[in-house]
């Protein structure tokens, strides 16, 4: 017994070293964006708001944050889309080639990403569409949609498949059940697709830096800031984009598993 | 259904087989289903039942002949303007609507205004008695209830024909009994036609008019409950309706009965009135366990076997004894209680068992042999 509680206490003792060395760069990230010392030494000086003050005086880093934001949106619309159509397409029809269509779809994000954006770059420049915002946009819905058909699929997987022939029983055409109830059943999915990949995209860094051109978005932004001048204005921007993220990650987390336990309860 | 020659079509089904790539699921299938029946389809799991069900709610296309609705083809008919509803084995409710919304649902299909559609579900939550659940959420529903509120989302619609797929086998039994209630008398009150797919012969009896019995995706009998009961067409339906016991012999003397020479003696039957046996046809001669009666000491008749007493079921007041033959093969009879008091029986013991000639019935290679 005492050796089983030993074991345990083991375990839980790994998984909180492995919490602590995920997070903390980040923990320290933020810690130092509210330090007033410029360098990030210990002991730590007083707390300042001085430096998120700065990045916020920055005309550029609001532009970053404008360019994002609309990047983003668009991004996570389009990829949810796709997203939905692709997972529709895997939950409904068999077709000859259906592995290789799947695994066509769901390979972008196993590339890695600077060749991605090297060839993103290659092909955009060549038909005289780089540097613009939409050129992050087609970059990003390429990389962004396996992820929202991924979430897509998952709620799909668990529909019963009566309910579509019931819809069409019950006198719907094809487009109407599609509208009335695989719609509707997907909406938490789809909601959760929708957090994830504009997370995704709005952190995204080396894609984007080669594509955006003039119009830098936040990721890219801060390796310019970075590259300027050492101080803790890159731990404040730093720790708002981390914040932004989490908190897309996270809303797509929980609206999937709320959902989905209700759903899951009432046996259907 | 004694006025069903009488009444017409409303389904007919012309020659209609179905294929999934190599797999046939229904085989040259003719039927014809009139206007306020109730119809059971009744077959083992894979014998083409749902398959028949889902092509006549025009989900499914039939690759031979057709089916037609009121002498329309079936897909042929708009989805919206075919109205021939399932109630579908897992219900199929909309888990994101509510049951008002759910039994609203077909006719919203239809473009039905709002107030009126309203109106038209709460009409049949009350009938289904369940209009005080009009805003839960089908989560919070008993199976019973659910059960119910899927009825209403068939019926709102008030359809010349209601589909029925396996409704009750997620029930509990006493729940199944009280569902049963529930749709004999809903289809007696609408007079519209049901057709009702099971594998569940108590279900399949206690409700319909006719009993369609499918094997393989071939109609191996229609008839009703009692035809199919008493007189089972082929070795097939008399092993899986009712509880039947099976002689295999062959036609030894002709006269006012027959004798049948079988492994373990030779039996009379009665040939009824259509009967055409020639000395050596080869039949089977089903004694239906229910019709058989036992005794301790051997009763010298000739229609008469000795058995050993294996167990005994009870359910209710009737009892099922499982006992053994000679030759080993099974036999079993279906006694009252109060009877089989009589007699008591350990496990190993001997008993006869007796029928009379009138009672055994005859198939030969899948025809009926007697009227």
């Amino acid at each position: 017994m005492s050796k089983g509680a030993s074991k345990n206490l083991l375990l839980r003792g790994y998984v909180v070293l492995v919490f602590i060395f995920v997070f903390t760069p980040i923990v320290t990230s933020f810690i130092f964006s509210v330090n007033s010392d410029r360098f990030p030494t210990i002991p730590l000086g007083h707390f300042t708001t001085h430096w998120y003050e700065t990045i916020f005086a920055d005309p550029d880093v609001w532009d970053a944050f404008r360019v994002s934001g609309i990047v983003s949106i668009t991004v996570a619309t389009l990829a949810t889309f796709i997203g939905f159509c692709t997972a529709y397409t895997d939950y409904r029809y068999n077709f000859t080639g259906k592995a290789l269509y799947l695994s066509l779809a769901l390979l972008p994000p196993t590339i890695p990403l600077v060749i991605m954006g090297l060839a993103m770059l290659a092909l955009l420049a060549r038909i005289n569409m780089s540097g613009e915002i939409y050129s992050i946009v087609v970059s990003h819905v390429v990389l962004c949609s396996p992820f929202a058909m991924a979430v897509i699929r998952m709620r799909l997987a668990q529909i019963n498949p009566d309910l579509e022939s019931a819809a069409w029983n019950l006198g719907a055409s094809n487009w109407r059940a599609m509208r009335e109830v695989i719609v509707p059943f997907c909406r938490p999915a789809i909601a959760s697709a929708f957090c994830l990949t504009a997370a995704v995209s709005f952190d995204e860094f080396a894609v984007a830096w080669f594509v955006s051109g003039l119009n830098k978005t936040v990721p890219v932004i801060i390796l310019e800031i970075l590259q300027g001048n050492t101080d803790p204005q890159i731990n404040a921007i730093g720790s708002i984009v981390f914040i932004t993220s989490m908190t897309l990650v996270i809303l797509a987390q929980l609206i999937l598993m709320r959902k989905t336990i209700n759903q899951t309860a009432t046996g259907i | 259904m004694s006025d069903s020659s009488s009444s017409r079509p409303l389904v007919t089904f012309d020659g209609v087989s179905k294929r999934y790539g190599g797999v046939t699921a229904v085989h040259t299938m003719n039927l014809e289903i009139y206007e306020g029946e109730f119809l059971a389809i009744m077959g083992p799991s894979g014998c083409g039942k749902t398959t028949s069900l889902r092509m006549l709610a025009g989900l499914e296309e039939p690759s031979d002949g057709e089916i037609r609705l009121d002498g329309q083809r079936i897909n042929e008919i708009n989805s919206v303007e075919r109205d021939t509803p399932m109630v579908w084995q897992s219900l199929a409710l909309f888990p994101f609507l509510n049951v008002q919304k759910n039994v609203e649902f077909g006719l919203k299909m239809r473009q039905v205004p709002a107030a009126e559609r309203q109106a038209r579900a709460r009409k049949w939550l009350e009938r289904m008695e369940i209009l005080e659940l009009a805003e839960r959420d089908i989560s919070q529903l008993s199976g019973g209830q659910k059960q119910r509120v899927a009825l209403a989302r068939s019926l709102v619609t008030e359809p010349r024909i209601l589909l029925l797929d396996e409704p009750l086998s997620a029930l509990d039994a006493n729940l199944v009994i009280r569902m049963q209630g529930v749709l004999s008398r809903l289809q007696k009150e609408l007079g519209i036609t049901f057709v009702y797919v099971t594998h569940s012969q108590s279900e399949a009896f206690a409700m319909s008019d006719r009993v369609v019995i499918m094997s393989q995706g071939r109609i191996e009998q229609l008839g009703s409950p009692k035809e199919i009961y008493r007189s089972p067409a082929s070795r097939f339906v008399a092993d899986f309706v009712g509880a039947n016991n099976i002689l295999s012999g062959s036609v030894s003397q002709v006269g006012s009965n027959l004798e049948i020479e079988t492994a373990l003696g030779i039996f009379q039957c009665d040939p009824g009135s259509k009967g055409a046996h020639r000395v050596g046809d080869s039949l089977d001669m089903v004694i239906s366990a229910d019709l058989v009666q036992i005794s301790q000491d051997d009763p010298r008749i000739q229609n008469s076997l000795q058995c050993r007493f294996i167990s005994e079921e009870f359910v209710g007041s009737i009892v099922t004894l499982f006992a053994e033959l000679q030759d080993g093969s099974d036999f079993k009879i279906q006694t009252r209680q109060r009877d089989l008091a009589k007699i008591s029986l350990e496990e190993g013991d001997t008993f006869f068992v007796s029928w009379s000639a009138a009672d055994a019935h005859l198939i030969s290679s899948g025809r009926v042999l007697d009227a």
